[in-house]
């Protein structure tokens, strides 16, 4: 049993999990250590208790979501004695405020429920009665109302019945079912078939049912709309759940109609369903929707809720899912390894829109630095390489042709492009400078070089940040080339495929540290100088060193006699990243707790830095 | 059978056509149901008297679930009057064209709409330039941030 624990998946699968929840698991891992070696090598003991690098969240299901809704929709019901179709419209039209919507109802709740688009404006009823009243109509709303006769001179199908047709072609607005044997025209589609069936909401706006169809498909599918508002002109009635329900969703033991709507009515149910989850979850500042496509999957971190949280953490979460799509989870072991990158987990911050782990650094200051890369990189670059700058007014020049003999356009400056000292200086030496160590041209190359130094700064932390990203994103093929180097060692050696999962391990590993590494690029670019930057940059240099020795050693070529050795290389270097990089983590979200990191830049929700010293 | 749209259409013009318009609004071109055309005339002591314009309106096969896309004219000399909601391009920022479109509105309802909208004071947009620089050749696929002046 010990080593079938080994290469339990659950290891890191859901190491997410393990962490905000309990460790339970980890306990039970931890008396195993002795037995299973293979599995437990790569443990570090701080696991189990929450990091401070962490934060406590919650992964809901879609499913869970609704049961949170039902919750607050229930409780509304419980307060107002009304039923759920209503409390329901009542939650959202509050956006889910319920203390709100509790001191609103007390104070008017006809008024409430007319802007809710419960009730009919005119003349409403005490709101008690009312609303009892109202789910009856909801629930049995598929009126059937079969016209036993019709009229209406458009139709060119004859009249099965006698009547003549009256004087006006548009029939009352108000055609409420009471009036059923009167000739009924549906004011859409101007149906006036007799077996027509048709429906309307409590306004009694009726229409027949094949428009009300059309209208929330249309709703649902191209608007993505959640509230399906009546279709009268300034009707500001809603239909309720039930209505839609019962519309979308084929009865039991109804006449099999239209095999397309067949199919595509539980497709819009379901799709409402979902509509209303993102709804609740957006009026929720505690909740996110996960970013990644066609997950439906919701996280829950309330320490994350406020603005002025994110000053001291990093909500880092993850949704619970892998991979894009649905049915990853289905996927057997090796396909997930392979697929590497895909089968990744949803990680994305709660506090922005950054849809991967930009920990250690705080989601404000993550955010200028892709403002700016985003603005700056590939210009900066350019202007590095195909440009210098006058020694005398510093404007930027671009030499496109010509001699060495400049003439800045701006200050009329004289100067030699190759060594930037004055051309007076250059007497008769036309076309080739050899004046490369004169004072003067030292003199200007350090203006210029002074005048660079922050762009010489910024590209710096760029490179290396833009390097990590790089790396990162290669590292897709480093899993692929890692699978084949176990399966080479599986046939070379006499290991195991547990016994050459360290390998998996390390890549891992690898990838993970490069995150760190690539985000702490961008906060040491913004970080002011003194002890603590020094020590900061300490410790990302010693998470670099051992992340460069273990990539090393991961690219090294494989020799059967080596195996053991380099196994137990390996496994020491990925513990020992996995420690340095825990330490970067820690320090950093430690210090963003102590409020101990200062900005070189003003920072939202942070002291300007003016006022250190 | 014929698609609702086509129905609903057959049946708001035959209206039209026996009924007639309200008074400043005629019937120009009907031959399709893809594409009709109005004129349209402010009635009465107004900014806009004895000026007639054209007013277009194109229908998908969803009307009337999906609103009609509707302007004026601006092409072959024509010109849109000059009003607050109305662009120089012809494009018109309604409320019923946008998000209060209802199914039960029909053409004639819109002109009508239209017509009592004019019925206020003369002076184009304040983004007017900027809009019409950058517009999309059909106004519906324009979110329009609708301002309750009424």
């Amino acid at each position: 049993m010990g080593s079938d624990y080994g290469y339990s998946e659950d290891d890191d699968d859901y190491y997410d999990d393990e962490e905000m929840i309990d460790g339970t698991q980890d306990e039970e891992e931890d008396t195993d250590e002795d037995i299973d070696m293979d599995g437990d090598d790569f443990k570090v003991s701080t696991k189990g208790k929450k990091k401070s690098y962490e934060v406590d969240y919650e992964s809901l299901s879609q499913r869970s979501v609704e049961k949170l809704m039902q919750r607050d929709v229930e409780h509304i019901c419980g307060i107002f004695g009304v039923e759920s179709d209503t409390a329901s419209l009542l939650l959202r039209y509050m956006k889910w405020n319920k203390e709100k919507l509790i001191e609103k109802y007390m104070d008017n709740a006809a008024l409430v429920s007319v802007a809710a688009g419960v009730t009919v404006p005119e003349a409403p009823p005490p709101p008690l009665v009312r609303t009892q009243t109202i789910s009856a109509p909801a629930s049995t709303s598929r009126r059937p109302t079969t016209r036993g006769s019709k009229l209406l001179g458009l139709g060119s199908k004859s009249s099965k019945s006698s009547n003549p047709a009256p004087s006006t072609p548009r029939p009352p607005q108000r055609t409420s079912s009471k009036l059923a044997d009167q000739a009924f025209v549906c004011q859409i589609c101007f149906n006036d078939s007799p077996d027509m069936r048709t429906l309307a909401l409590d306004c009694d706006h009726t229409y027949c049912t094949d428009c009300w169809w059309d209208y929330v498909v249309s709703k649902i599918r191209d608007e993505s709309e959640h509230s399906i508002r009546c279709m009268a002109e300034s009707c500001a009635m809603v239909a309720p759940d039930t209505f839609v329900r019962d519309l979308l969703l084929p009865e039991p033991g109804a006449p099999v109609g239209d095999k397309e709507k067949e199919e595509l009515g539980p497709k819009m149910w379901s799709r409402l369903q979902e509509l209303f989850v993102r709804h609740f979850v957006a009026c929720n500042a505690s909740l996110k929707f996960c970013p990644y496509p066609s997950c439906t999957n919701t996280v829950s971190c309330p320490t994350a809720a406020s603005k002025s949280s994110l000053t001291t953490i990093v909500p880092t979460v993850s949704c619970g899912a892998r991979g894009i799509g649905n049915g990853v989870q289905d996927m057997s072991r090796s396909q997930q390894f392979t697929l590497g990158l895909q089968g990744k987990e949803h990680k994305f911050c709660f506090g922005c829109p950054i849809e991967s782990d930009h920990r250690p650094v705080v989601c404000n200051v993550a955010k200028m630095w892709l403002k700016k890369c985003r603005d700056d990189s590939e210009t900066a670059n350019w202007i590095k390489s195909n440009t210098k700058e006058c020694s005398q007014c510093q404007s930027t020049i671009e030499k496109n042709g010509g001699c060495n003999h400049m003439t800045c356009k701006k200050c009329k400056h004289e100067f030699c492009w190759v060594c930037m000292g004055p051309w007076s200086e250059h007497g008769t030496a036309w076309y080739s400078c050899n004046r490369y160590d004169e004072k003067n041209g030292v003199d200007a190359r350090d203006a210029q070089s002074k005048s660079r130094a922050s762009l010489e700064r910024y590209l710096h932390y760029y490179n290396r940040w833009a390097n990590h990203e790089q790396s990162a994103k290669l590292s897709l093929d480093l899993y692929a080339k890692t699978e084949k180097k176990m399966e080479e060692m599986q046939i070379t050696s006499a290991l195991t495929w547990i016994e050459v999962q360290f390998m998996k391990k390390a890549v891992e590993e690898v990838d993970k540290c490069r995150m760190t590494l690539k985000w702490t690029y961008a906060m040491a670019y913004y970080l002011a100088k003194g002890n603590e930057k020094d020590l900061f940059e300490d410790n990302q240099r010693d998470l670099e060193k051992a992340v460069e020795d273990l990539s090393e050693l991961l690219e090294s070529p494989i020799e059967a006699e080596n195996i053991p050795t380099l196994r137990q290389q390996v496994t020491n270097k990925t513990v020992y990243v996995q420690k340095r990089n825990e330490i970067v983590l820690e320090d950093t979200a430690q210090g963003f707790q102590d409020g101990r990191w200062r900005w070189n830049v003003s920072v939202d929700g942070f002291d300007d830095p003016e006022e250190l010293g | 059978m014929a698609s609702i749209s086509a129905r609903r259409l057959a049946k708001e013009l035959r209206e039209i056509q026996s009924e007639g318009c309200p008074v400043g609004i005629t019937l120009l071109e009907a031959n399709d149901f893809s594409r009709w055309l109005f004129t349209i005339e402010v009635m009465g002591e107004s900014l806009y008297q004895g000026e007639v314009y054209d007013l277009q309106f194109r229908f998908d096969a969803q009307y009337p679930i999906s609103s009609p896309a509707v302007q004026f004219v601006v092409t072959g000399g024509k010109q849109s009057p000059i009003h607050p909601h109305v662009y120089s391009n012809g494009h018109i920022c309604a409320s019923i064209l946008g998000n209060e479109w209802s199914p039960v509105l029909s053409v004639i309802a819109v002109c009508v709409t239209l017509q009592s909208m004019l019925a206020s004071c003369k002076v184009r947009p304040t983004d007017n330039d900027r809009y019409v620089r950058n517009a999309p050749e059909n106004p519906k696929k324009t979110l329009f941030h609708y301002d309750d002046d009424t």
